[in-house]
């Protein structure tokens, strides 16, 4: 974009890019090392990078003999119904937003915008009043519900994108041949929704998956605790010892969002979803 | 002008819409919205709207007399409270330390990123690797890294010969900020750096190929061409960094949980433990609000300043 750079300018690019690769890369390949590491190569003074003694044993135990195995499976059940859930209550919604216009609509756009200025501190306290109230302090339920609350504003907003990019001609073509409104939505409409109900589920679960501070706080029962909130403890009691399974754990707990990532690569470098997924 | 009963179907904003059957009443419109606003109203606007009632009130854990409003009392007693105006600093300093460099240097990755490089692939991918990873995760992974014996950073030292430069990061009084920001970045940059991406992509080519014709240097170019075509971009992603930097718990919560000593004490990790470990619900409740007010207050002076520049 500079045009060419002179020898010395290339040479200094690829320094600096040099430095933020190992900024980058660098924790990354520790955490990857003391995954592999066997436990008498965690406690030696001075560790080395490469395991000489590679071993899966630590993703074995994080998952066999810890709590770890069972956080996960809670992870993946509130992550899963969270997911299930803000799709089927956003798509009618998400309709109406892009079709037609109505105050009630603009209103719960703007929440979206609205909802980022606001610390957790400020909502945790009455939610968990709240769901003390009806009884679902302490349940994954109680759970499930906060995380599709929290992933509707944007859930919302995303949707509408996608219905907007559907063709009204389309529709209304259906109609005229004889379509009830009914059909046309099942026939026309959710068929080429296909891809936005895919990528707001992935939104949502993923957010439910990474989340910790809800769960942190709605959830007192141990055996009830998500992953992130599970690793936390984890690291509380950490001995040396137990940084190989620590590792291992945290490893696993990143590969869904890996793999939405890659997902979604072309839809972030647009942008669009770079106010959604933050921690 | 027609009144609106005589205006047709056909809306002026969209000359090409046709008149749409469905295009029908309200009810169905306020039905398929309800699912959706329902479950927000009362999980999400209401508990706000109730958060910023507590703020004002005595609530406090296990206790389920009526609260009593109490005013302005608990304002009085953060004004008063030094752990406060400790964790209100250190918010400030953590939240303005993250942004500002976690923006010079995606601003940085993301100018590298633009241009024809080998690697730029790997670097694209490990940019946004740590934003894939949950935030505890970067937590636990950096606590790692940070480890005073078996730690990357301490045995980094010892290999180059400087041992005297080990020491425990997140446990020493003077590195743990220091130490808990460049984590911060760490975990933030990438995100700041994609989205500078899309922002420079959207610079048009031809503005720099004139100004380079003109003989304009890089520098100048940068300064007088990127930059201002830039500067929405930039304004919009620091103003999100800074808030959800001073916002934010979990990472620092798995680094330090607030210590060594307070000195990593975020507001959000000080409202948590007035609120869930003393119980002080209406303390921490007042605690959001004044946090709210500083948010609203200096993103106002801040997105002012930047329109008058822009104007």
């Amino acid at each position: 974009m500079f045009g060419k750079p002179s020898r010395t300018g290339r040479v200094l690019q690829y320094l600096a890019l040099a430095g933020y690769l190992i900024f980058l890369g660098f924790p990354l390949v520790w955490l990857l090392s003391t995954a592999f590491k066997p436990p008498r190569e965690l406690v030696r003074l001075h560790p080395t990078l490469i395991p000489d003694n590679p071993t899966v044993q630590n993703f074995v135990q994080a998952f066999t003999e810890q709590e770890l195995g069972r956080a996960a499976l809670n992870s993946l059940q509130v992550s899963l119904a969270s997911a299930v859930l803000t799709v089927l209550v956003a798509m009618p919604a998400s309709y109406a937003l892009a079709r037609f216009r109505s105050k009630l609509g603009t209103a719960a756009l703007g929440w979206v915008l609205l909802s980022q200025l606001f610390p957790f501190v400020l909502l945790i306290i009455p939610i968990f009043l709240v769901l003390r109230q009806v009884g679902l302090a302490n349940t994954h339920a109680g759970l499930v519900l906060i995380y599709v609350v929290w992933a509707l504003p944007f859930a919302l907003w995303m949707l509408q994108g996608f219905v907007r990019n559907i063709p009204r001609e389309l529709e209304e073509a259906a109609s005229v041949d004889g379509a009830s409104r009914v059909q046309v939505l099942r026939r026309v409409v959710f068929p080429l929704l296909a891809p936005g109900l895919v990528a707001t589920a992935l939104f949502s679960f993923i957010s439910a998956w990474n989340e910790f501070f809800f769960a942190l706080v709605l959830i007192k029962t141990p055996e009830l605790a998500t992953l992130p909130v599970a690793l936390a403890r984890f690291v509380g009691i950490e001995g040396t010892a137990r940084l190989g399974p620590l590792a291992a754990g945290s490893l696993l707990a990143t590969l869904p969002s890996l793999i939405f990532f890659a997902f979604m690569q072309r839809r972030l470098s647009s942008g669009s979803l770079a106010g959604a997924v933050k921690g | 002008m027609t009144t609106l009963a005589e205006q047709p179907d056909v809306e002026r904003a969209e000359p090409a819409r046709r008149p749409n059957r469905f295009r029908s009443d309200r009810t169905t419109i306020y039905l398929l919205l309800l699912p959706s606003l329902l479950p927000i109203l009362v999980l999400s606007v209401f508990p706000l709207l109730r958060g910023i009632y507590l703020g004002f009130t005595d609530a406090r854990a296990g206790r389920n007399v009526e609260v009593s409003f109490t005013g302005l009392a608990n304002y009085r007693e953060l004004l008063g409270d030094e752990l406060f105006w400790n964790s209100f600093k250190i918010g400030l300093l953590w939240a303005v330390g993250v942004t500002v460099l976690q923006f010079l240097l995606a601003l940085g990755l993301a100018l590298l990123l633009n241009q024809q490089l080998r690697f730029r692939g790997v670097a694209r991918v490990l940019a946004v690797v740590p934003w894939a990873m949950p935030p505890v995760v970067v937590g636990i992974l950096w606590k790692l890294v940070y480890h005073p014996d078996a730690g990357l950073i301490n045995e980094f030292f010892h290999q180059i010969g400087a041992d005297g430069l080990r020491t425990n990061w997140l446990g020493d009084f003077s590195t743990a900020l220091p130490a808990v920001i460049l984590v911060g970045v760490w975990a933030g940059m990438p995100q700041t750096t994609v989205v500078l991406l899309a922002g420079l992509q959207g610079v048009g080519r031809e503005l720099h190929e004139a100004a380079a014709v003109d003989g304009a240097s890089t520098w100048h170019r940068f300064r007088h061409v990127t930059l201002p075509a830039l500067a929405p971009v930039i304004v919009a992603i620091t103003s999100l960094d800074f808030i959800w930097n001073f916002n934010s718990f979990g990472l620092v919560y798995v680094l330090t949980a607030g210590g060594p000593g307070g000195k990593t004490m975020l507001p959000m990790l000080f409202a948590y433990e007035e609120a869930f470990r003393y119980g002080n619900y209406g303390y921490a409740a007042a605690l959001g609000n004044v946090m709210v007010v500083i948010i609203i207050a200096l993103l106002a002076v801040y997105l002012r300043r930047r329109l008058r520049e822009a104007n």
